[in-house]
């Protein structure tokens, strides 16, 4: 497996506001009817999207000057519910290569570390900062750094966070963990060979 | 030391520290369904790995079956593309399936318990949220994406970071019309839909150990919409006596030796928590929720929050649920007419839970404007519920009685709502969306308040709805 360090990620942002924007509102659950994650991208947020054009109004999604963006910016407890990685993968598959937020559902902010997206977080003074910054200039370079901790949108640079263990995957490339956790085998039989419902009962 | 079964569980499973400071954890029960392995496998294929406990994945068939007419193959092609899908993997790689034909198919999370496959001090993990369920048994469950499935079916370990534990201890007796759903919802309620993140729920207290496994199931089963990736309660005399006798929980001598380990795994009583949290089982109203998620919910009697009286964040979120929900502020949600009545899911899906709302309907009749339908959770309890002519009962109040499976709680089946209907759900999410209508409301409730409901044709107090008891 190829490893990928992943330090940086920067590019235009897509705010998308909002407290516990669950991942059926990301990917509603008609389109996990597949056995693939192919396509998934082009129903990004589809019902929000529809709902807010039949109301008059555009999703970000939608908006011609968000285009191209490869960061997410979101509020709190983003990712929550299902636990179905067809969220993150839609929203890796349409461009998007971080997500800065308040904070993450934990299966959520797991998915993504196995995509090699990093979800970090700040705080919500930031994060109106940051969304007013890219909705009053949706041009602004936004540019994440994992080495520093920090985001920078144009010339201001904030404080962002993320778990001691993730930033290291990011940092190493060692976020994919299957090959890791192949590495040792005879440790984890030894662990099976330890528990009784695995090795019988004494 | 004193230790909690959350660090007791950890450490038996623990194969070693990773070099990013993970825990590579020993899962010891994986279970799989159609929707999120089909995926996990193809990854696995492509790196050239099999999976290597094949006999510690146990595999059936729940999100996408259709309940009216379950025969292969479905009228759905991506249905039937899925399941195909999972018998391929299944018969290709060794691993068991319980599709329809064994008799045992049903919501994942109702075959693990009721199999006797769960079992306390064990790690259970599953591509599914509400893997949590099975933490009423005692055992430390959580959801995974598929990724996380991958990595299972690989190497049989995740990559785990470590988790605090809150107990939360109930107290008192349940008022007449509560039920273990009326106290998660409360739980949430107050802890919010995600002050559980970085935790796992430890439920104590005489309330929860008085419950059944199938109320605590109902309990650990949302910690999930809590924020909690993992609930549990400890293993007790009732945890056993559920055990004993069910097809693959250990038998004869092997009992009682299990039976030792599993009371070895429970908390110590003096072990330490990273947060308490205590809670008055006798305050609990029959609960609603009234917004687009699991935490937004009032006592049936209780006013709707206003958002007038909320600042910021909270005062938007109210505006948002009252605005798609189509409800003002500060009235009632009992008299809220319904369209349909749901009573099924991982959550109340078990025959406990159609015995409840049975009793409601005995000799009365679905309102006629109301479709109303019960799910059973699994073959199994189909069939027991039909020993007991609960169907008959169902039947002639009006109710569709259906196939096993996850039906109209997700709607990847036909089961789904249609436009802007409202369903009074014994299910666990009130997402945007969640029942199939990107528009459809859902009133999330007990299964004897939806039962109720579907009589009454509008949310109704069911201490004052006469019951056959």
């Amino acid at each position: 497996m190829a490893i990928e360090k992943i330090s940086q990620v920067h590019g235009r942002a897509l705010p998308v506001r909002g407290d516990n924007v669950d991942t059926d509102r990301i990917i509603p659950a008609r389109f996990l009817r597949s056995i693939t994650f192919e396509g998934l991208e082009a129903h990004l947020f589809e019902d929000d999207r529809k709902q807010l054009q039949a109301a008059g109004q555009h999703h970000p999604l939608d908006e011609s000057r968000y285009r191209g963006a490869s960061i997410l910016l979101t509020n709190a407890n983003f990712g929550c519910g299902s636990s179905r990685e067809h969220a993150p993968q839609a929203i890796r598959r349409h461009g998007i290569r971080a997500v800065i937020g308040e904070s993450f559902s934990e299966i959520f902010f797991g998915n993504s570390v196995a995509l090699g997206m990093p979800c970090v977080t700040a705080d919500a003074t930031t994060m109106a900062a940051l969304m007013q910054t890219v909705e009053s200039q949706p041009e602004t370079d936004v540019a994440v750094d994992l080495n520093q901790m920090t985001v920078t949108a144009g010339e201001t640079t904030y404080r962002i966070a993320l778990p001691g263990a993730a930033r290291e995957s990011f940092l190493d490339g060692t976020w994919d963990a299957t090959g890791l956790l192949l590495d040792r085998f005879e440790d984890v039989e030894a662990v099976a060979a330890r528990l009784p419902y695995v090795a019988g009962w004494r | 030391m004193s230790q909690t079964l959350l660090q007791k569980v950890w450490d038996a499973h623990t194969v070693r520290k990773l070099p990013n400071g993970q825990t590579q954890l020993f899962v010891g029960l994986h279970l799989i369904h159609e929707v999120t392995t089909p995926q996990a496998f193809d990854m696995l294929r492509a790196r050239g790995w099999r999976v290597r406990f094949p006999e510690r994945t146990i595999g059936t068939v729940d999100h996408i079956v259709p309940t009216r007419d379950q025969r292969r193959p479905f009228l759905d092609v991506m249905a039937e593309d899925m399941f195909a899908a999972l018998e391929r993997n299944c018969r290709d790689e060794g691993i068991r399936l319980f599709d329809m034909s064994t008799g045992s198919q049903g919501i994942v999370h109702v075959i693990g318990p009721e199999m006797g496959l769960t079992q306390p001090g064990m790690t259970i993990a599953c591509g599914d949220s509400h893997t949590s369920t099975h933490g009423a048994l005692g055992a430390v469950a959580f959801g995974i994406g598929t990724s996380q499935v991958r990595d299972v079916l690989a190497s049989q370990c995740l990559a785990m970071d470590p988790l605090r534990v809150r107990r939360i201890r109930v107290r008192g007796r349940l008022a007449r019309g509560v039920y273990a759903k009326d106290v998660i919802l409360e739980i949430i309620r107050r802890l919010g839909v995600n002050g559980g993140v970085g935790y796992a729920y430890e439920y104590a207290g005489d309330t929860i150990e008085r419950m059944s496994m199938d109320e605590r199931m109902t309990i650990c089963n949302m910690s999930i919409e809590g924020g909690a990736r993992v609930g549990y309660v400890n293993p007790d005399q009732a945890t056993f006596d559920y055990l004993r006798g069910r097809r693959f929980a250990p038998a004869g001598d092997d009992f009682e030796k299990a039976c030792r380990w599993w009371s070895h795994m429970a908390s110590d009583a003096n072990a330490g928590y990273d947060d308490e949290v205590e809670l008055d089982a006798a305050a609990i109203g029959p609960t609603v929720t009234w917004g687009i998620n699991p935490g937004q919910s009032v006592y049936v009697d209780e006013p709707l929050p206003n958002p007038v009286s909320a600042q910021g964040a909270e005062r938007a979120a109210i505006d948002e649920a009252l605005d798609f929900m189509g409800l003002t502020a500060g009235s009632r949600i009992r008299g809220t007419r319904i369209d349909v009545a749901f009573v099924g899911s991982c959550t109340n899906g078990r025959l406990s839970d159609l015995r409840e709302a049975a009793k409601v309907i005995r000799g009365r009749h679905v309102a006629p404007h109301v479709r109303a339908l019960v799910v059973p959770g699994s073959q199994p309890v189909r069939l027991a519920a039909e020993r007991e002519g609960l169907d008959r009962v169902f039947i002639e109040a009006g109710f569709d009685w259906r196939g096993a499976g996850c039906s109209m709680c997700l709607a990847m089946n036909p089961d789904k709502l249609e436009g802007r209907e409202i369903c009074a759900s014994s299910s666990n999410r009130n997402f945007k969306g969640r029942q199939g209508s990107p528009t459809g409301r859902t009133l999330l409730m007990s299964p004897a308040m939806v039962a109720a409901a579907a009589v009454a044709g509008e949310v109704v107090d069911i201490r004052e709805f006469a019951n056959g008891d």
